[in-house]
């Protein structure tokens, strides 16, 4: 036994000797590539171990100069509310980083408390609070400070929002929508103690020093007009006022300042057989994103090519069946397709800086504990 | 569906999948006969039968009780008398300060009363005195009848949706209950054994026996014939002993031998069978009619004085065996012909085994519906009303007095009205006059969810007891095909005993059976008295039965049978008269009784429909109603028994191996109507395993959704509402057809099928907590609590005080802070455990009070009540309502809001039995996504598949999915795939693909904690699921220290006194064995009620301790020299004093 193990790692030293330090195509695949197979997807997770091809004298470790060198950002498409880019040449765990920070901890602006003066109408007070908390204000949350429990909402710290609406008796039914909020940029109007304490100024429920619009450069509002609050009966009304404050998406989803950010990794769809002739055109008809297309080679002989990779929604139908085994879908490990989709508190291209800016002082965190 | 490129030959060759508005559209083969389903829906509602029995109730049965009882005389004088010559029930009103008000159902459910409706009479009368004068008056009240909602005189009946939105009704409630003292009670539909019908069945014994229950208005009777040791008895309550069949015969007139054997049949083989009988007979020496007579008067129960005996037998025979045959002037011969049929059955069966009758049989059985209780209950009361009149009118004529007298001053109408109402309100049935004794006939209808209502509608119970553990009631019956649901039955002890009614069920109504008598002899019926025995049983004539009584024979049944159905058919009878020939018996039974089962089924004439397309078009166009189907002869209703003599296809265009077409007579509506309300809202329920589907018919009704429109406005004392209650995406016929999708009680999660976390085995799931963020299984539990403010005689009454302020106003109490300043609790504000709710305060004395003077404030004891609710929850008061109630009483009712979002425990359940309870709640940035950034609702154990083999739930992952993406709701009905009532695996497949899903439905997700793809393609999609009412909250309980019983001082039992949690007798048993003695010595004293006592060592018994003197003493010793100090369990010590009281002494000696 041991004489033919030595036998064996010799081979193998000698091969990886002649390849000049570089792996075999099937493990470069294994270590590249997510193979997606008809059945289940496999080599999912890749090779982690920084020495996991060192006895073939290829390194695997992860160094600054690399991703210096490799990586890369592509900017597809972006719009004032999403944003889709290519993140080329980092692990899955740093792109799911970013995924996680902007879906939890980015703060925003948020409706958290709701003084209710009146509601008649057919909503609860609770579930009316929960429809006001989830709406997206348009207010940039990096001019604003966290608030904690002891703190008295000053203009730092807190947005007034005031929602009065209300039905007249005899007219049709109307439907409250986010439009009607109204800010405030002077504080609370709501009084805070009964009227028996007659002092000078009326104490309020809260104590801005200055009036908001001193400190903003533009008026503060909600993203969206549309959004149905509620709906009022003829006779019903509504009166309140909402404190938003400053918050993470992993207290609370309202938080959130992303409807969904994900990635995902870019397909690669490979022939490996030459595809003619009727089984081209089947090819070509079964997939329902349009990754494959014909090329005519001539003299009526058409063969099937790969023209656009990037819609494959992995659906599986060319892998399946007949023509399975000729063709292989893949993903590249290391290139995330990203998409942020905003909620409008900030621009979807400003929230991915600011995720990388929380990541940046997770990092500092970690080393100064370290150190 | 848009997605259909030009030229693209793959798309063209593809089916189109089946549209709601594709299978609407006008297709020439086959016709699309659904629209027939929503148009009886519409003629007839979904508690038709309910309404149905009490419409006929109101409209004759009524009518038919006080026309047989419309006479009452007084009894020393019988001109004196009164005489009914109508009745009617009016309108819902209530009698207020000598006004009459109309009363709707809703206002009857918020003020506690009883929504019913005064019973009004026309009499005519005479009044005595030196002569008689007749008069007449109209309009006299007997009473007020609770009345069914949307029956006649309901004030619903008839109205449209605004109407009722008008007082305060919600349009998709279907009515078909009472209101009585304010709750909702439904009188449950009873099974029982068909009346007046001949069933041969074996007894313990295993001795066949020929039964029949007759029951007619005088009387209700069992008669038993049973074959003994080869000889055949009859058996009656009435005789000591069984009578030999043949004395029977001989009694009634039937004197010769050779005639009771032609009664029976020539056959010689029926003679072999009775001749043991006969010679029986012979040996006791019978031979005439008074020997036989006399023979049995011996045996009469109870013959009392010894003279009064002779006779009786012969009255027997009369009133009470086979008591529906009717015995006219003596003429015994009906009944004759009668037995000689239950011989001749018996000894088939005897014979030949298959000729068995079965008792579980749907043919053999008959439901009893609220107009038919109502009935009884109403006669019952009405006899006991004029008995009392009559009784009033005797006492009354005994005495001398000025008044003349008079009838019309002692009807007493409170008897009829409290007697109603008290039935109903208990659900105790007493009627003494009929021997009548059940409990639990009505119900509170349970308005946990719109369906759970909708459930008890349609529930019929059993009348047998449950305990039985026989199982052949609770088979499935093939015979309940399309009239019973095969789903829908509890679990447990009721299981297959209690039944729902399908969805097309209908029960029949009594109907008059003199007209269809006189039709059928016009049609040839011979009559019986016209025939011999010989005659009867000759071959190829067949006995006509007419519900039960034999009717004569008729040479040609099978044109007998076809002249009837065609009757029937044109209209000429009524439509639910049901013709069935029985070649086994030779019979054919024409039935017109109530409380049949029965369903609309499509004529075919030699396999082909008679409803064509165009009949279709007219019924789509709004032109052609169901009831012009029915009238046209297109349509019919056939009973279980009937259906017997047709032969049903499921479909006109398919079909079916060695069944030839030309012999099909009926083609089903729908083959999902064989499937009850609550089953029907089950996706793919034939995709299955059936008890699946049971469990899911339990679960449906314990949803949380919306209950009805006016759910916020009703005063239920528990409600549970779904703030964002969805329509399901995977829908099928039924849903839309009973408005499950304007009532949802559930909501469409998209869910991964996957393992996650660990916390999701044993059926937990795992919920996302963005979802739970933005309102997933958000739900609101609604409390009702009632405060009355008693009135205690001369002015005297609880007050309601405003809270109690200082000089700031600063409330001095701070448990009073949810109350406005009428001292009530306010609408919209905070209240939390131990606040008061409404600040009632009651007289100290409520007897010695001076005259006129107003009570000062020290008279008043403080009674606030408050309010106990979970620590650190916030409840809101919803509403405050004040009424006052049928007493004069003011009551308050605060109804108490809870919005709870889902907390690990609570219970949660797909639509295929699948339940769950929430095992964690997981941060959204940890769960996994797909491609296209879809995180899942919650994600569930694939375990939950292989066992459970609910295929059915696959499939609405996968049709939800595809429904997404191409914007059209996809059906699941029951068995909908030939009939495109539901997608095909295959279609719904083939959109996923369109759209860029696998076919599967697995899609390739990415770990949302590490990021990297996921090893496997995971099956994800939306599935509707339901929030079930079982939630921690309400059953979580731990307790250190708390409340003790009085008595023992040992620690309360129970969540809602705080209980400790007991360590029983058999864990205690586990404690002892293992050793553990300081454990038990701590659970059983020290953490229960350890009590210190002296003990005197001499005389063993317990001292006391002086504590002004500082020391132990023994009261019997009289010294306080021998004491000692010990603890036990106060408990112990409590048994030695009890034991002492009764003159045991129980000595501790110490060591």
């Amino acid at each position: 036994m041991p004489k033919k193990g030595t036998k064996s790692k010799k081979v193998v030293d000698d091969v990886a000797n002649e390849q000049e330090n570089k792996l075999p195509d099937y493990l470069e695949l294994q270590r590249t590539r997510v193979v997606c197979n008809a059945d289940a997807p496999i080599h999912t997770l890749g090779f982690q171990y920084s020495g996991a091809f060192a006895a073939m004298g290829v390194d695997n470790s992860v160094s600054v100069e690399k991703f210096c060198k490799n990586f890369k950002v592509e900017i597809n498409r972006l719009t004032e509310d999403d944003i889709e880019f290519d993140m080329i040449g980092v692990d899955a765990s740093i792109a799911n980083a970013f995924r996680r920070i902007l879906i939890a901890e980015v703060p925003t602006m948020a409706i958290e408390k709701v003084f209710m003066a009146d509601n008649t109408s057919v909503i609860a007070d609770e579930v009316l609070s929960h429809r006001l908390g989830l709406i997206p204000l348009d207010a940039d949350p990096r001019l604003f400070d966290y608030i904690s429990e002891n703190d008295v909402p000053n203009e730092r710290n807190t947005i007034v929002y005031k929602l009065h609406v209300s039905c007249p008796k005899g007219s049709q039914r109307i439907t409250v929508k986010s439009s009607e909020l109204e800010w405030l940029p002077e504080g609370s109007q709501l009084s805070m103690a009964s009227s028996a304490q007659s002092g000078d100024k009326q104490k309020t429920f809260t104590s801005f020093s200055k009036s908001q619009k001193q400190i903003l450069e533009k008026p503060l509002g909600v993203k969206f007009k549309d959004i149905t609050i509620a709906r009022l009966g003829p006779g019903q009304a509504i009166e309140l006022e909402a404190h938003a404050v400053k918050g993470v998406g992993k207290v609370h989803a309202k938080w959130s300042p992303v409807a969904t950010a994900w990635y995902r990794m870019l397909p690669e769809v490979v022939i490996l057989e030459e595809i003619k002739g009727d089984n081209a055109e089947k090819l070509v008809k079964k997939c329902p994103v349009n990754v494959f297309d014909i090329e005519d080679l001539g003299n009526g002989e058409k063969r099937a090519v790969v023209a656009k990779p990037r819609a494959c929604t992995l659906c599986r139908q060319c892998v399946m069946k007949d023509d399975g085994q000729k063709i292989e879908l893949r993903r590249v490990r290391d290139h995330f397709i990203f998409t942020i989709e905003s909620t409008g508190a900030l621009p979807p291209e400003v929230l991915f800086t600011e995720a990388v800016k929380i990541l940046e002082e997770k990092c500092e965190k970690v080393i100064s504990e370290l150190s | 569906m848009t997605v259909v490129d030009q030229g693209d030959d793959a798309a063209k060759e593809e089916l189109p999948t089946p549209s709601y508005r594709s299978l609407a559209a006008p297709l020439t083969n086959p016709v699309d006969k659904f629209a027939l389903l929503p148009a009886f829906l519409k003629v007839r509602g979904l508690v038709k039968e309910h309404i149905d029995s009490f419409n006929y109730f109101i409209t004759r049965g009524i009518r038919n009780i006080l026309r047989a009882n419309n006479r009452i005389e007084a009894r020393n004088d019988p001109n004196i008398y009164l005489r009914y010559t109508d009745v009617y029930v009016e309108k819902p009103s209530v009698q207020v300060d000598y006004k009459i008000e109309r009363i709707t159902p809703h206002f009857c459910r918020l003020t506690d009363r009883t929504y019913s409706a005064p019973i009004k009479v026309d009499i005519e009368y005479t009044v005595g005195g030196k002569e008689y004068i007749l008069k007449t008056k109209r309009n006299v009240l007997i009473g007020y009848m609770p009345i069914m909602l949307r029956s006649y005189p309901c004030v619903l009946n008839g109205k449209d949706e605004a109407e009722l939105a008008r007082v305060g009704e919600c349009p998709l409630d279907p009515g078909g209950y009472f209101i009585v003292k304010g709750t909702e009670k439904v009188i449950l539909i009873q099974e029982q054994l068909s009346k007046n019908r001949i069933i041969i069945d074996t007894d313990s014994k295993g001795r066949v026996i020929a039964s029949v229950t007759s029951s007619t208005h005088e009387i209700k009777s069992k008669t038993v014939i049973t074959m003994d040791k080869e000889k055949i008895y009859l058996q009656l309550n009435q005789f000591t002993k069984p009578i030999p069949i043949v004395v029977v015969m001989k009694a009634m007139g039937m004197t010769s031998d050779q005639e009771v054997v032609q009664m029976v049949g020539r056959d010689p083989r029926y003679a072999d069978l009775l001749f043991p009988s006969i010679q029986e007979c012979a040996s006791e020496r019978i031979y005439t009619q008074q020997q036989a007579l006399q023979y049995m008067d011996e045996k009469v129960t109870y013959p009392g004085a010894g003279n009064q005996k002779e006779g009786r037998s012969k009255s027997i025979l009369r009133d009470v065996f086979i008591a529906h045959v009717p015995v006219k002037n003596g003429n015994f011969r009906q009944k004759c012909i009668y037995t000689g049929v239950m011989l001749r059955r018996m000894m088939d069966a005897i014979l030949n085994a298959d000729t068995f009758d079965d008792k579980d049989y749907v043919g053999n059985k008959r439901l009893e519906l609220s107009g038919q209780l109502m009935s009884l209950l109403f006669e019952d009361l009405f006899k006991t009303m004029n008995s009392q009149a009559v009784e009033l009118m005797n006492k009354n004529s005994d005495k001398t007095r000025s008044s003349p007298l008079d009838f019309s001053q002692l009807i007493k109408h409170e008897a009829i009205t409290t007697g109603l109402e008290r039935a109903i309100s208990t659900g105790n049935w007493d009627i003494k006059r009929f021997r009548m004794h059940r409990k639990g006939v009505s119900q509170v209808l349970s308005r946990l969810s719109y369906m759970a209502s909708l459930g008890y509608m349609t529930r019929i119970t059993p009348q047998f007891e449950k305990t039985r553990k026989t199982s052949g009631p609770r088979a499935l019956q093939p015979s309940q095909w399309g009239m019973l649901c095969p789903c829908d039955t509890p679990e447990g002890e009721a299981c297959g005993l209690t039944k729902n009614l399908a969805l097309l069920t209908h029960v029949t109504t009594d109907q008059e059976e003199g007209p269809l008598m006189n039709l059928c002899k016009s049609l040839g019926v011979e009559d019986l008295s016209l025939l011999s025995g010989e005659e009867i049983h000759a071959p190829g004539s067949f006995l006509v039965m007419f519900n039960g009584l034999i009717l004569g024979k008729h040479r040609q049944p099978q044109k007998f049978a076809n002249g009837m159905r065609n009757l029937r058919r044109s209209g000429k009878i009524g439509e639910f008269v049901s013709i069935f020939v029985n070649e086994k018996q030779h019979c054919i039974h024409i039935a017109s009784d109530g409380g049949r089962v029965c369903r609309p089924l499509i004529i075919a004439d030699k396999g082909r429909s008679r409803v064509k397309e165009h009949h279709m078009k007219e019924l789509r166009d709004g032109i052609r109603s169901f009831d012009d189907f029915l009238r046209d002869g297109l349509i019919e209703y056939l009973d279980v028994n009937e259906e017997n003599n047709a032969l049903i296809a499921l479909y006109e265009h398919v079909d079916q191996d060695g069944v030839e077409r030309s012999s099909i007579t009926h083609i089903e509506i729908e083959p999902l109507s064989i499937l009850g309300v609550v089953s029907g809202l089950i996706p793919y329920p034939h995709h299955n395993q059936s008890p699946r589907n049971t469990y899911q018919c339990a679960m449906g009704k314990q949803a949380m959704g919306n209950i009805a429109y006016n759910q916020l406005f009703r005063a239920d004392s528990l409600l549970y509402l779904l703030v964002y209650a969805q329509r399901p995406l995977l829908t099928t016929k039924t849903i839309e057809l009973v408005g499950y999708d304007k009532l949802g009680a559930g909501q469409n999660a998209t869910v991964a099928v996957m393992g996650y976390s660990g916390y999701d085995i044993e059926d937990a799931i795992v919920m996302n907590k963005s979802s739970l963020d933005r309102g997933f299984g958000r739900c609101i539990a609604m409390k009702k609590y009632t405060v009355t403010k008693e009135n205690y005689g001369d002015g005297l009454s609880d007050r309601i005080a405003k809270p109690q302020r200082d000089q700031n106003g600063v409330l001095v109490k701070q448990n009073m802070r949810a109350l406005d300043e009428d001292g009530i609790a306010a609408p919209g504000q905070i209240i939390r455990n131990h606040d008061v709710y409404v600040n009632k305060q009651t007289p100290k004395n409520t007897d010695r009070r001076v005259a006129g003077a107003p009570l000062a404030d020290r008279d008043y004891a403080n009674a606030a009540v408050t309010y106990k609710g979970i620590d650190g929850e916030t409840t809101v008061v919803d509403r405050v309502m004040l009424c006052s109630d049928t007493n004069e009483k003011l009551s308050i009712k605060c109804i108490i809001r809870h919005t709870r979002r889902p907390e690990v425990g609570d219970k949660f359940s797909s639509r295929h039995g699948q339940k769950g309870v929430c095992g964690t709640i997981v941060q959204q940035e940890d769960f996994p996504f797909s491609e296209r950034g879809i995180c899942p609702d919650l994600i569930m154990n694939p375990h939950g598949f292989p066992s459970r083999m609910t295929i059915g739930k696959m499939i609405e992952l996968l049709g939800g999915k595809a429904g997404l993406s191409c914007g059209r709701f996809h059906y699941g009905s029951a068995f909908g795939e030939p009939s495109g009532n539901a997608d095909k695996v295959e279609d719904i497949s083939n959109t996923l693909i369109k759209h860029g899903f696998s076919y599967n439905g697995k899609d390739f997700l990415y770990s949302g904690i590490l990021g990297h793809p996921l090893e496997a393609y995971i099956f994800m999609g939306p599935i509707y699921y339901q929030k079930l009412k079982h939630m921690v909250l309400d059953k979580m309980h731990a307790r250190a220290s708390g409340p003790r019983v009085l008595l023992t001082r040992q620690p309360t039992e129970g969540r809602s006194r705080d209980g400790g949690l007991r360590l029983g007798e058999m864990e205690r048993d586990c404690l002892i064995a293992y050793g553990a003695s300081m454990l038990i010595f701590e659970r059983l004293m020290l953490s229960s009620d350890p009590y210190q006592v002296q003990v005197c060592r001499k005389c063993g018994l317990l001292g006391y301790y002086n504590h002004k003197l500082k020391a132990a003493y023994c009261s019997m010793c009289k010294n306080g020299e021998n004491m000692a100090k010990m603890r036990l369990p106060y408990a112990c010590k409590l048994l030695f004093q009890e034991l002492q009281s009764m003159n045991v002494v129980p000595r501790l000696k110490l060591a």
